[in-house]
């Protein structure tokens, strides 16, 4: 069971920036070829430049459009097992969101979704952001020290997942041997309704921190080191610094980690599925957990509604997709 | 703040950027639900002489016991076979994917709960189609690959739950494993070993298949039935599990426990019983520690039926039928009364299908035969004429088990909210 999730493994990290760093240079160059040599009609160098955005192009049909449209295909359908394989499900337009819409799951998955990814960034962020500050000091050790908190970024999912979950476990974990010593009492981390949403967020804010550090941290680097020094002439602390330079230099950063941050909480699937398989019952489930389940964790697969839960995960996604475009557009009017 | 913004953009090229990214992001998930992954290796349509197989058994590699046993079927079918492994619940997807391409491999040997699922999609053969005769199978493991009345495949050997003890814990706590007999005398024996200073029981709650798998004996040995949820006997059998963990007989971590972690518990010594399956015989018998079992008790008495376990061979259909001779030799090869016993001797676990398999393997290993007696009262899941209901009905039961011992839920409530998800599912 364990090694299901394993095969969703991969967190997105890597292909989120990798997949925009290719997209944005790209997509200039097409519309920028043929208006140079308009009067000779379809040139070669037209023709080369059609040719070296078609790997692009393929790409971006194969693996993105095609799996989106197939997404929304699943969800208009009735795909029961006979009709996937059979191929011939009936179409019944928006009724599997009406299902979702209307499910006692909804509102949990919806309350469940907002906490998990709004406490992880913001204390992602926060974390992320005082370890990037502590370490542009420059001391001894610090790229040493650096390097290692970036190891939870480095371990498999399954390794830190489950780490984490033999840690917090009700009997033997020790996290609670610790507050036994203290003489504080047993608290069922995972198998607790109250607290089992609180714990796979601390796991998932932990995993978290080395993606925002070093977002972050690389941020800082574009700082002129000018700036610090001519306000502390001025008399300006550590704390006015930080308020008065920092943060108002690092926003761009902070915005664009803040999305990627955004994007990647929401679909989290593999760290609460190992770490409570969104239970005990619903507690833990977001709208990821609630796709992936309806999808692979039943005997018996639901491909419609589970697509259904992962479009609408899409289109938060995107909603805060253009907020972000919104606020850049302002920042650059400004 | 104006020297903040160091790369003015093109709008277009900003918003084509942030869609990607959003698209990017999420469009992960819908790469998953439409399915995952290309069709693996070993789809049939090669040559004639070589012929596909999956199981869901990874852990024995190429060079393996088993791997030669498929390869030594095949050669006496005259052909070569291409085996691949997969994890359980891959294979199922996998089956689905390959029958949506029209390329299913020859062979599959099926987790039991599945086999309906698959045939209800019209992809498997009907081992009447086949030829094959299955007069001898024990009729309660043929039942769970039985739709509409035909059998869709043949058990190569079954597996079940039952209760292991740890003998110096008993005895440490005074109490007899003979004086087990129902409910009561359980957790009469869960008390005193509790106030000996061990732990009295562990079982898998997890929210997945297998916690209904650990449920169903309690839920079947109270008189209870899977059509009716929420009926009283169901309700006593949630009770049981509760008190259990009220009464710290019982972990909390139960609620998140796998089978495999229940093991483990159990191996640490300081555990009195614990619910697990004939897959564990060997471990059992190389633990710290002298351990022995006694059949999951009924409430009133007797033997509780447990969920069967194990592995059904099946056929799916192939365009070309010409194959299907060679496929029910390779087939016939794996579930003669020999070639039972081979496989319960290959993986150490697994009890034949029919009396003489049994009967031949009880004269090779005497000390299966409490095994033995618990496969022959055990029940398919998927029996009863339930078919694909049961998955969705098991959904609903494990969130049942789960709120009831994390306390979200009374278990009189969460089993009415179980059968009212499980009739809104299954119609």
């Amino acid at each position: 069971m364990t090694s299901t999730p394993a095969t969703v493994g991969t967190r997105g990290t890597h292909p989120g920036p990798r997949g925009a760093a290719g997209t944005v240079p790209a997509a200039p160059a097409a519309p920028a070829a043929p208006a140079r040599r308009r009067h000779r009609g379809p040139s070669a160098s037209q023709w080369a430049a059609v040719g070296f955005a078609a790997p692009l192009l393929v790409y971006l049909v194969v693996f993105y459009a095609y799996p989106l449209w197939r997404n929304i295909d699943l969800s208009v359908h009735d795909y029961t097992i006979r009709a996937f394989v059979q191929g011939n499900a009936e179409f019944v337009g928006f009724e599997n969101y009406a299902e979702v819409f209307s499910s006692s799951t909804f509102p949990t998955a919806l309350v469940n979704t907002v906490l998990f990814t709004f406490v992880s960034i913001v204390f992602q962020f926060a974390a992320g952001l005082a370890l990037a500050v502590f370490f542009r000091s420059g001391f001894r050790l610090s790229s040493t020290l650096r390097a290692m908190f970036l190891v939870p970024w480095l371990l498999p999912l399954i390794v830190s997942a489950s780490t984490w979950s033999w840690m917090l476990n009700s009997d033997n974990g020790i996290v609670n041997s610790v507050l036994g010593a203290f003489g504080l009492e047993q608290i069922n981390w995972l198998t607790s309704p109250d607290t089992a949403l609180l714990s796979v967020t601390i796991a998932n804010i932990w995993l978290g921190i080395p993606f925002n550090l070093v977002i972050l941290y690389s941020g800082l680097q574009n700082i002129p080191g000018e700036v610090y020094e001519a306000s502390s002439l001025d008399g300006a602390g550590p704390w006015r610094q930080f308020w008065s330079i920092t943060f108002p230099l690092l926003r761009p950063v902070s915005l664009i980690t803040l999305l990627l941050g955004l994007i990647y909480t929401l679909k989290v699937v593999d760290v609460i599925w190992i770490m409570t398989t969104g239970g005990p019952g619903d507690a833990s489930t977001t709208f990821a957990i609630w796709s992936y389940r309806e999808a692979f964790g039943t005997g018996q697969p639901d491909f419609s509604p589970a697509a259904a839960v992962g479009n609408i995960l899409i289109l938060i996604a995107l909603v805060f997709g253009f907020l972000h475009l919104q606020l850049q557009r302002r920042q650059e009017a400004s | 703040m104006q020297h903040t913004v160091r790369h003015p953009r093109r709008k277009p090229t900003t918003l084509a950027a942030a869609a990607a990214l959003a698209l990017v992001g999420v469009g992960v998930l819908g790469a998953c639900s439409s399915g995952g992954g290309a069709g693996g290796p070993g789809a049939s349509g090669g040559s004639d002489d070589t012929y596909t197989w999956w199981d869901p058994y990874p852990q024995h590699d190429a060079s393996s016991d088993w791997a030669g046993r498929v390869q030594a079927c095949g050669e006496e079918a005259g052909v070569t076979i291409e085996r691949t492994a997969y994890d359980t619940t891959a294979l199922t997807n996998q089956a689905l994917l390959a029958a949506q391409e029209g390329a299913s491999p020859d062979v599959i040997l099926l987790d039991n709960p599945a086999v309906s699922t698959l045939a209800d999609t019209g992809m498997l053969t009907t081992v009447e189609e086949f030829g094959l005769d299955t007069s001898a199978i024990d009729q309660n493991l043929l039942d769970a690959g039985v739709v509409d009345g035909a059998a869709y495949g043949i058990p190569i050997g079954a597996n079940t739950l039952s209760l292991y003890y740890n003998a110096e814990v008993l005895a440490d706590a005074g109490v007899d494993p003979e004086s087990i007999g129902d409910w009561d005398s359980l957790t009469a024996a869960l008390k005193k070993v509790t106030e000996a200073g061990h732990k009295g029981i562990t079982f898998a709650g997890i929210g997945t298949e297998e916690g209904s798998f650990q449920f169903l004996p309690w839920f079947w040995g109270a008189g209870a039935d899977l059509t009716d949820l929420d009926s009283p006997e169901a309700v006593e059998a949630l009770e049981l599990w509760t008190g259990w963990l009220d009464k710290g007989y019982a972990p909390n971590s139960v609620i998140n426990n796998s089978q495999n972690t229940t093991w483990e518990e159990f191996l640490t010594g300081d555990f009195g019983f614990v619910e697990n399956g004939t897959w564990q015989v060997n471990s059992a018998a190389d633990a710290g520690f002298e351990t022995g079992i006694v059949q999951l008790p009924g409430k009133d008495g007797g033997v509780a039926p447990a969920p069967t376990g194990g592995e059904f061979i099946v056929a799916p259909v192939q365009e070309d039928t010409d194959r299907y001779e060679t496929t029910r030799a390779i087939v016939e090869c794996m579930t003669t009364p020999e070639g039972f016993v081979e496989t319960a001797n290959t993986f150490a676990y697994y009890i034949p299908p029919t009396q003489d398999g049994q009967t031949a393997l009880l004269e090779e290993s005497p000390e299966l035969e409490p095994w033995v007696e618990a496969v022959n009262s055990a029940k398919g899941r998927t029996s009863d004429g339930l078919g694909t209901d049961y998955p969705v009905i098991s959904e609903a039961l494990w969130t049942a088990v789960q709120n009831a011992l994390s306390g979200a839920a009374s278990p009189a409530d969460a089993l009415a909210t179980a059968q009212a998800d499980a009739e809104s599912g299954t119609h």
